[in-house]
């Protein structure tokens, strides 16, 4: 078993003509936290949605605990996998979005158990006391039966890590799940996240939130135009950035 | 900052305002033309016509009209199930990436949506006529290989089966736009999440897109279920024995032609105020989870109406 969770070699992705991600190389170790950081329109987003096939990579090779990412390799070729087999892969890589995007016609219970019963195929009781333990986990014991509209951005962002940690995951993408909050809901969701991060899951964070990375993360990588313009411990890249677009951005956002 | 008061001056709550409205005489004028025609209309009716009442509540219960009552219901709700059926088929085709099943699907909307209901009901009790004689045996089976039963157009197509073939292909032709509508208003996240949970097409599909999109499909599904309770009238062309062709069925016995036409008129009302029932419910069942108010009842909405308060 590799330490290397995520590897991206030369990732390319282009919408017609407009190219988003012009090469990205980096690797994430089993168990550590990257923090993406970067300006809107940077790539950063667009290079999230790559490792779980949301998007398909146009170049380079991705790929996660040591598989490629939406292909399969063998005498030299690549061939695409079909659709259940990206289904398989991706149930292993949870995902949280910037607009919560849960389920709005089942309750908090409900958005996470349905996964579970449904690709894992656990028994409704296994599946329930699963979601149970971790809406409790994440600080919302009593909405169990609450629908999303009825909860609060910071709750459905909760509940919505939840939903990604039922299947087990062992990769956790979150797209910049704070910034669709209001200022006072941010720190319960970032609370989760620290937890999670201390428990050992390996974590890529797209974010803004400068304190949040320099706490949690082991490497911060800054994007911009779509490549890396610096990466490295938190210290070295928030603290000692060398290149001037990095100074500029941290300026603006701290 | 000390001059700012935070407290309330008063822990009393003021008296209402006490105003003369102002006098709306135009809408008094209006309110009385109409009143006087309505007025005058209801007379003529009651008093001064030749309508025969008693005709209307002698042949309302008539057992040749409350079975062909049974039958509306039952063709009605047949090919309803048929249209919504090829209705989901449909869209889902016409929303796949392949540009047959997108093309295929465009087509059957066109030609379904774009010829009178009249004619296609007609053609499907016809169609035995474009089978061969001696026989009309319809070969069905696999496409271009061997068929698996032969049955006899004429006697597999009855003037039940041409009216629910009809209604329901006709009809799915319309749901399959409504249901287009519905796939399309639930937002990409939701797929997304869906997928990102590991979840295969057939059941995002079925779990997360159809349940949501229920909500705005319905509605238009209930304007269609209530236009099929009286398109089942178009039937009469093939001798279905309908509300409408049993009516005149009995007119031509007795020529009380406009109190049958009242009388089935009243049972089509019945049939679609239970549609709007029926459609209440669904709805309430459908808009789970979209808003902190949505438990009023029915009950609490009519007094809720009755006290100007909505």
């Amino acid at each position: 078993m590799s330490d290397v969770m995520v590897r991206a070699e030369g990732v390319h992705k282009r919408y017609g003509a407009n190219e988003v991600l012009r090469g990205i190389t980096l690797s994430v170790n089993r168990g550590q936290v990257m923090c993406l950081l970067g300006p809107s329109g940077s790539g950063k987003s667009t290079f999230l949605r790559c490792i779980n096939h949301l998007e398909q990579i146009n170049a380079g090779r991705l790929s996660v605990d040591g598989e490629l990412v939406g292909y399969r390799e063998g005498n030299g070729k690549l061939y695409e996998l079909h659709e259940r087999d990206v289904a398989r892969k991706r149930r292993e890589i949870g995902m949280v979005f910037q607009s919560f995007n849960l389920f709005p016609h089942m309750t908090a219970l409900e958005n996470v158990t349905l996964a579970q019963t449904q690709v894992l195929k656990r028994s409704r009781e296994q599946a329930d006391r699963r979601a149970r333990e971790l809406l409790d986990r994440v600080g919302l014991t009593d909405k169990c039966d609450q629908h999303p509209v009825a909860l609060s951005g910071g709750q459905q962002q909760r509940v919505a890590i939840a939903r990604a940690l039922a299947m087990d995951p062992k990769l956790m993408l979150f797209d910049e799940p704070t910034s669709a909050l209001d200022p006072e809901l941010v720190g319960d969701v970032l609370d989760v996240m620290r937890d999670l991060a201390k428990s050992g899951m390996t974590m890529i964070v797209v974010t803004h939130e400068i304190g949040f990375a320099r706490e949690v993360a082991d490497t911060v990588v800054f994007m911009d135009g779509g490549v890396v313009v610096e990466s490295g411990p938190p210290a070295e890249v928030l603290g000692a950035p060398k290149h001037e677009r990095t100074r500029s951005f941290l300026a603006k956002v701290l | 900052m000390g001059d700012i008061e935070l407290t309330p001056s008063s822990p009393e709550r003021p008296d209402d305002i006490k105003a003369v409205p102002v006098r709306r005489y135009g809408r008094w004028i209006a309110a009385l033309i109409v009143l006087l025609f309505s007025a005058s209309f209801v007379r003529f009716v009651i008093a001064d016509s030749a309508m025969k009442w008693n005709i209307i509540g002698q042949y309302l219960f008539d057992p040749r009209i409350t079975a062909a009552v049974v039958r509306v219901v039952y063709l009605a709700a047949l090919s309803m199930v048929i249209g919504v059926a090829l209705g989901v088929i449909l869209a889902v085709m016409r929303l796949s990436p392949s540009p047959i099943l997108k093309t295929v699907s465009w087509i059957y909307i066109f030609v379904f949506r774009g010829t009178p209901l009249l004619v296609q009901i007609t053609f499907w009790y016809n169609i035995a006529a474009l089978f061969p004689l001696p026989h009309r045996l319809i070969d069905i089976g696999i496409p271009f290989g061997p068929a698996l039963v032969h049955p006899n157009a004429n006697q597999l197509i009855t003037i039940f089966v041409a009216a629910v073939l009809g209604l329901g292909f006709n009809e799915g032709a319309y749901m399959a736009e409504i249901v287009r509508a519905g796939i399309i208003s639930v937002p990409e996240g939701q797929t997304e999440a869906a997928a990102s949970l590991g979840m295969s097409r057939l059941q995002i599909m079925r779990r997360i897109v159809l349940p949501q999109a229920m909500r705005v499909i319905l509605p238009p599904t209930g304007n269609e279920f209530i236009s099929m309770l009286k398109n089942t009238s178009l039937a009469q062309v093939i001798a279905y024995a309908e509300l409408y062709f049993v009516a005149e069925d009995i007119a031509s016995v007795n020529f009380d032609v406009p109190q049958l036409l009242i009388v089935i008129s009243i049972w089509y009302l019945a049939l679609t105020s239970v549609a709007y029932v029926g459609q209440y419910f669904l709805e309430r069942k459908a808009g789970q989870g979209y808003s902190r108010s949505q438990n009023a009842t029915m009950r609490e909405r009519w007094l809720a109406v009755g006290s100007g308060r909505r």
